[in-house]
């Protein structure tokens, strides 16, 4: 706890640096010193951006590629999860199946949209397979490496009551793992996010934050609405985190309240 | 109602195989409170290990209450040295307690009931609603044996259970054991590596020998009761035994007057 100033300070000092640099893009705006018609006016964008968050048709997109995130997102954890318990129970499936693994996860995700695009019709099923795909990683990963940090001692205290395989999984290995899980899926949030909207821009398809940036693309003020989604892009990202870090917070303070009792 | 024939256990093979355990007999009757002394490594965690059947041993054999072990026994508890890993961080401290009743098949309210007894034992009436890393470690220690209490075994088993507590805390935790082991009429097996501590709880003490490990005296321990931290370890007799069992845990020779 010792070091790190209160949350209130901390998102006092955050507020200070966001509206720091909108003075300083501002400033750098009506100065002359960048061109507002080369890059818009820091208000001009947070004007735009306001607009849309009232525009009906934008608000489709953000729906749509929420939409996609979340889908994607729920069937990477469904999956990862059981996958990574199988893999970090049997290490004979593991061993046959690391290889694979290795292989497939350095490939960036981006990189598998064109086959996507080629495997699927539906540019909705699309996305989300793709979202699924990049996911996946850090839930599976996490999970694994969770399962590997159980106290032996901790199974052990349960089979000396006599509690069987499946009990001790259930009722040690899941909880203990359940942090670090959540930890995964954080990250998952944010990785499925992104490949929500570049699959938007590569393909294009009928709604999505990206595909309202390649249209906007057509428009005369295309630098400011670009801008301004983007900003809204970024906005749904750093909520989702927060709201992911809050869950966490709540639900595993006996992990945090360990591990800063043990510095 | 425990007996330990001719165990012999062995980690590994061929030439960088360590013999833990080099045929161990021993007997424990109904009630009785054995403390196993001996020189750290020298296999006393195996055996007990065994006991519990977290360990299939090499050789010999152990029944329980007439039954051979080869799994773990349905009315054994094991409390270990490292409370702060044995406890489930995740629940509360009552929850910790009640949860081995499960294996018994107790509902909700009568394991609720047995835990807040159980804890209202060990001194802990108003911590149930509490998380065990809240709690000191001397508090956390009486958790575990609170949870092994609760589940009314008919052996107890402690591996070092005082080992990681402070003096002052060891000796409250000493006197719980026996406070517990009156009420309950116990049978306990606690391992130490502590030679006053084994004399001072035990009703006997049985004594290994380096690994491989055997039995290299067995001492029973004739102390009046109840036992006091002060009066009792100032008496001659238990000073006389910390001396025999001292001798006999470094290896040396009886002393004449006491073989008798």
């Amino acid at each position: 706890m010792t070091g790190r100033p209160p949350l209130s300070s901390r998102l006092l000092c955050g507020a200070a640096g966001v509206a720091g640099l909108f003075c300083v893009m501002e400033l750098a705006g009506r100065s002359g010193l960048i061109d507002p018609i080369v890059f818009p006016l820091a208000s001009t964008v947070v004007s735009r951006a306001a607009a849309l968050a009232a525009d009906g048709e934008f608000l489709a997109d953000v729906a749509s590629t929420l939409g996609a995130w979340a889908a994607g997102l729920l069937i990477a954890v469904l999956v990862a999860v059981p996958t990574g318990f199988l893999l970090g129970t049997l290490p004979r499936v593991e061993a046959a199946l690391r290889p694979v693994l290795e292989f497939l996860r350095p490939i960036p995700s981006v990189a598998l949209i064109p086959l996507a695009l080629l495997l699927f019709s539906d540019r909705f099923d699309m996305k989300v397979a793709v979202i699924v795909y990049a996911a996946w990683w850090p839930v599976l990963i996490n999970t694994m490496y969770g399962l590997k940090d159980v106290d032996p001692l901790a199974k052990e205290t349960l089979r000396s009551f006599g509690f069987g395989r499946m009990a001790v999984l259930w009722r040690v290995s899941l909880p203990s793992t359940a942090p670090f899980i959540a930890t995964g899926v954080r990250l998952a949030a944010a990785i499925a996010l992104i490949l929500a909207i570049s699959a938007e821009l590569l393909a294009g398809g009928a709604s999505g934050i990206g595909t309202f940036i390649i249209e906007a693309g057509g428009s005369p003020d295309a630098l400011e609405y670009i801008i301004a989604a983007t900003l809204w892009a970024g906005v749904i990202g750093v909520v989702s985190n927060g709201l992911f870090t809050l869950a966490e917070r709540r639900l595993f303070h006996w992990h945090l309240a360990r591990t800063e009792g043990a510095r | 109602m425990l007996e330990i024939s001719n165990l012999t256990h062995t980690y590994g093979s061929g030439p960088g195989a360590h013999h833990a355990l080099g045929g161990i007999d021993l007997r424990v009757t109904q009630g009785e409170l054995v403390c196993i002394v001996g020189p750290s490594g020298c296999g006393k965690s195996t055996l007990l290990r065994s006991i519990a059947g977290l360990l299939k041993p090499t050789g010999g054999t152990i029944t329980l209450g007439g039954t051979p072990v080869d799994r773990t026994p349905d009315d054994l508890a094991v409390v270990f040295q490292d409370y702060s890993r044995s406890l489930f961080p995740w629940m509360s401290v009552a929850d910790n307690v009640a949860l081995p009743l499960r294996r018994k098949g107790m509902d909700r309210g009568r394991r609720r009931a047995a835990a807040e007894e159980a804890l209202e034992q060990v001194g802990l009436a108003g911590a149930s609603g509490k998380y065990p890393w809240q709690l000191s470690g001397g508090m956390q220690q009486r958790v575990s044996i609170a949870r092994a209490l609760a589940y009314r075994p008919s052996l107890m088993l402690m591996d070092e259970p005082f080992g990681s507590v402070d003096a002052q805390t060891r000796e409250d935790l000493e006197d719980l054991t026996l406070r517990v082991r009156n009420h309950h009429n116990m049978t306990i097996l606690l391992i130490t590596h502590d030679i006053d501590e084994s004399v001072y709880v035990g009703d006997r003490v049985v004594v290994l020998a380096k690994a491989p490990a055997t039995v290299v005296g067995d001492l029973r321990v004739d102390l009046p009761g109840p036992r006091d931290q002060i009066t009792t370890r100032e008496n001659p007799a238990f000073v006389h035994l910390r001396a025999e069992v001292g001798r006999l845990v470094r290896g040396m020779r009886s002393h004449p007057a006491a073989a008798s």
